[in-house]
């Protein structure tokens, strides 16, 4: 065992930390949009930002070099996400799903042509998906799906709803779940497809989430066209791909970086406000909780260290992702809550009030957080995947 | 980075998990539980036989010279199986206490005799008030022609009724600074004047209740330097929480094993209770804490064992596997039902540990005090 990074990776954690010092935008630092409060201006300097990425080959690091990756080892990876995630770069959850979900089942499913026509462009930064997966009435129960890919012709004709569309009105194309023979039983009559968003026939309307903000949409497809070689794999075989691609990097390393950075300013905040008479920090309950979070944190730090360790050896990480997820989303949760405790009304102020304090991250924090352990899988999917992936319990 | 156990580790975890399968069954565990003694010199020799007690220990003194890790490894298996007896007061307690402060002569009188489990050493460091600072430190050692004469009550010894030596730890000065004046002294738990009783306890171990009435002792039984002992145990405690977690990890991990597996035999209408959703997010909580717990214990007892500063880390450890480990043992109690209310069944052994190993060595609180402290709070 050695818990330490080598010599090597920690000159890449610190040749990371200048270039981030250098690159993240002024102004992406003053709107400090938190996870789903991304806005177009925002979005558009993370696009730029993630363009600067790709071209040091570190937006895809994992990809081959021909590709546009580095072939970077899971330990710099990990650090790369890390580092990126501490220092708040401007990447949006739809760039971490097409870099880690969509070009690598592209990569591994797809012909030769989609992979020259996608995975460099993705590995650059300059084309972005959204996922169709959910729909009104397939979310936990995703193979129940019924959107429908008729093939027509030399192509497919594609009808449907999908919903929860992330950035589905800023994104170039859709990873489409469809089904492609309603007969079969529900996994397996499922094809995967690119398709470009703008495509007529789809109409992509907001649903305004919880921040206020517009990051979810609903995608209706009516009757669109799209040609035969944007199948993605095998026709039919598109479930078993797509769960496949749910356990590549699902490392949580992002958000433990993220929270850590959180609970780092709570802590500031506790040894510089005077409540009372004295520092917040001499609050024994105050002392106690923040002791709490760290020791929370650095246990779902050590958790998603193990995946990338895993990795690294040549495993397959399945349900101890899915333990890594349920556990930091909790974490982050309870950062929230023990935030809003340590702030008290100060921790109900939003960003335009001048009496804000922490940049009225945590009341902000209290909302977001309330999606991981939700989306891409909610936390009692993935204590099922762990209780029977992991432990082998039966499913009748 | 690399968060494997390496193959000399393995080996070590394999037979270890083989040796105590077969000679530490649960009917000895239970046997010893309701003993007074609290060992059995047969596995005891058996076991010193298999080179543990002297595994950390140099090979001069009769040791294998195997590191701090290595020995984590051991307890994480010796507490999946609940080993009784004074392992842990004998190799983690007192010698290593020897180990790193003992003279030379000291090191060669006891070193090589723990190793072949002929010594059993144990620590008495906490008093009435039950907490691990310096300040409780009440046993006072006066000096008096060239020897020392102890006097006090020391509280939780662990194993003391087995012990041939106790290392006691005394008041020799009052500076106003309660970490100074602290000494530690080796001795002879046959003395006169040393009182040993043996105390009831809701995990059964053999914690005893130590009076030391005038006993004398000489110059030469200090381990370390007169006055300069609390340096040395704020180490030992150090090692000693790290340890402790490790055994709890191994304690857990059983407690989840013998869940999952009763969770898939057990039918109720119709179908294995593990089947339904809210046995399984018992247990993929389960599994959480025992992931958890493990890679947070390993992180501090590496660290510990490369000798870099490990304050944190330790507290961190313990701060988590302490409630980790009860909140296993709890579910798993949840899902045996009624049968792990009865003594005859073997989860409440794991309960016992849980709740014990929570307390001892400081509990969460006292621990997320450290780490508030590290944090700069």
């Amino acid at each position: 065992m050695d818990f330490k990074f080598t010599e090597d990776e920690e000159v890449f954690r610190r040749e990371i930390r200048q270039w981030l010092e250098q690159e993240i935008p002024q102004r992406w630092i003053e709107l400090a949009p938190d996870i789903w409060e991304e806005t177009e201006e925002s979005w558009a300097l993370a696009r730029e930002f993630q363009r600067k990425l790709g071209q040091k080959g570190w937006l895809a690091p994992a990809y081959p070099k021909e590709y546009g990756g580095l072939e970077l080892s899971h330990m710099k990876r990990l650090i790369l996400a890390e580092e990126l995630a501490y220092s708040r770069a401007p990447l949006s959850i739809e760039v971490e799903v097409t870099v880690n979900w969509v070009a690598p089942s592209i990569m591994l499913f797809g012909t030769e042509k989609q992979k020259r026509d996608h995975v460099t462009s993705v590995a650059k930064g300059d084309i972005i998906f959204c996922l169709g997966y959910s729909e009104p009435n397939a979310g936990s129960d995703l193979a129940s799906l019924q959107t429908r890919a008729a093939e027509a012709g030399d192509g497919y004709v594609i009808n449907g709803q999908k919903t929860w569309c992330s950035y589905g009105h800023l994104a170039d194309y859709c990873w489409l779940a469809a089904r492609t023979d309603p007969d079969a039983s529900k996994h397996e009559g499922i094809s995967l497809f690119i398709v470009d968003m703008k495509t007529p026939g789809i109409t992509v309307r907001p649903l305004i989430n919880i921040l206020n903000r517009h990051s979810f949409n609903e995608v209706f497809f009516d009757d669109v066209h799209i040609p035969k070689e944007n199948l993605v794999g095998q026709k039919n075989k598109g479930w078993y791909q797509l769960v496949i691609a749910l356990d590549f990097e699902r490392s949580s390393i992002g958000y433990a970086a993220a929270n850590q950075r959180v609970i780092e300013e709570l802590i500031k905040y506790a040894k510089e406000t005077t409540r009372n008479g004295e520092p917040l920090a001499n609050d024994p309950l105050i002392r106690n909780e923040l002791a709490q979070l760290t020791v929370e944190n650095e246990v779902a730090r050590m958790m998603a260290y193990r995946i990338a360790w895993m990795f690294s050896k040549g495993l397959h990480p399945s349900y101890e992702s899915s333990m890594s997820m349920v556990f930091i989303s909790e974490v982050m949760r309870r950062t929230a809550d023990v935030g809003m405790r340590i702030l008290g009304h100060y921790g109900e102020l939003d960003r335009d009030s001048k009496w804000a304090v922490m940049n009225a991250r945590i009341m902000r924090m209290c909302l977001s957080s309330l999606s991981i352990g939700v989306g891409g899988g909610s936390n009692e999917i993935q204590r099922n995947i762990i209780a029977m992936r992991g432990l082998g319990l039966p499913r009748r | 980075m690399d968060l494997g156990l390496s193959e000399e580790q393995e080996m070590l975890r394999e037979s270890a998990r083989g040796f105590l399968q077969k000679e530490c069954p649960k009917r000895l565990v239970r046997q010893l539980d309701e003993s007074d003694e609290g060992y059995s010199s047969e596995l005891w020799h058996k076991m010193a036989e298999l080179g543990w007690m002297g595994l950390v220990f140099p090979e001069k003194y009769g040791g294998s010279g195997r590191s701090f890790l290595d020995l984590s490894v051991l307890l994480e298996e010796m507490g999946y199986n609940l080993v009784p007896g004074p392992f842990f007061s004998a190799v983690v307690l007192g010698g290593l206490t020897v180990l790193t402060a003992g003279g030379d002569e000291q090191k060669m009188e006891f070193l090589p005799r723990i190793a072949r489990g002929e010594t059993i050493l144990s620590l008495a460091l906490t008093e009435p008030t039950a907490s691990y600072d310096a300040a409780s430190i009440k046993t006072k050692a006066v000096a008096r022609n060239g020897e020392y004469v102890i006097k006090g009550t020391k509280l939780f010894v662990l194993n003391a009724n087995a012990a041939d030596y106790i290392l006691c730890v005394a008041r020799t000065r009052n500076t106003g600074n309660p970490e100074d004046g602290i000494t530690i002294f080796l001795v002879d738990a046959g003395s006169p004047g040393v009182k040993c009783t043996l105390l009831k306890t809701l995990a059964r171990d053999k914690q005893c209740e130590v009076v030391f009435d005038n006993v004398t002792v000489s110059e030469k039984s200090i381990v370390g330097e007169r006055d300069e002992g609390w340096p040395i145990v704020k180490d030992i405690l150090q090692k000693a929480t790290v340890a402790k977690c490790a055994e709890m990890v191994g304690g857990a991990q059983a407690a989840l094993d013998m869940a999952v597996n009763y969770a898939k035999e057990r039918v109720q209408f119709g179908r294995p209770i593990g089947s339904f959703q809210a046995i399984q997010h018992y247990c993929a909580n389960m599994a959480t804490d025992v992931s958890g717990s493990r890679f947070i214990t390993y992180k501090a007892a590496w660290k510990v064992s490369e000798g870099l500063p490990a304050d944190l880390d330790v507290a961190i450890a313990k701060a988590w596997a302490s409630e980790a480990y009860g909140r296993v043992t709890l579910s798993a109690h949840q899902i045996f039902g009624a049968i792990g209310f009865t003594m005859d069944h073997d989860i409440h052994l794991y309960y016992r540990q849980a709740k014990s190993g929570a307390v001892i060595f400081g509990d969460a609180d006292f621990h997320r005090v450290i780490v508030a402290r590290e944090l700069g709070l």
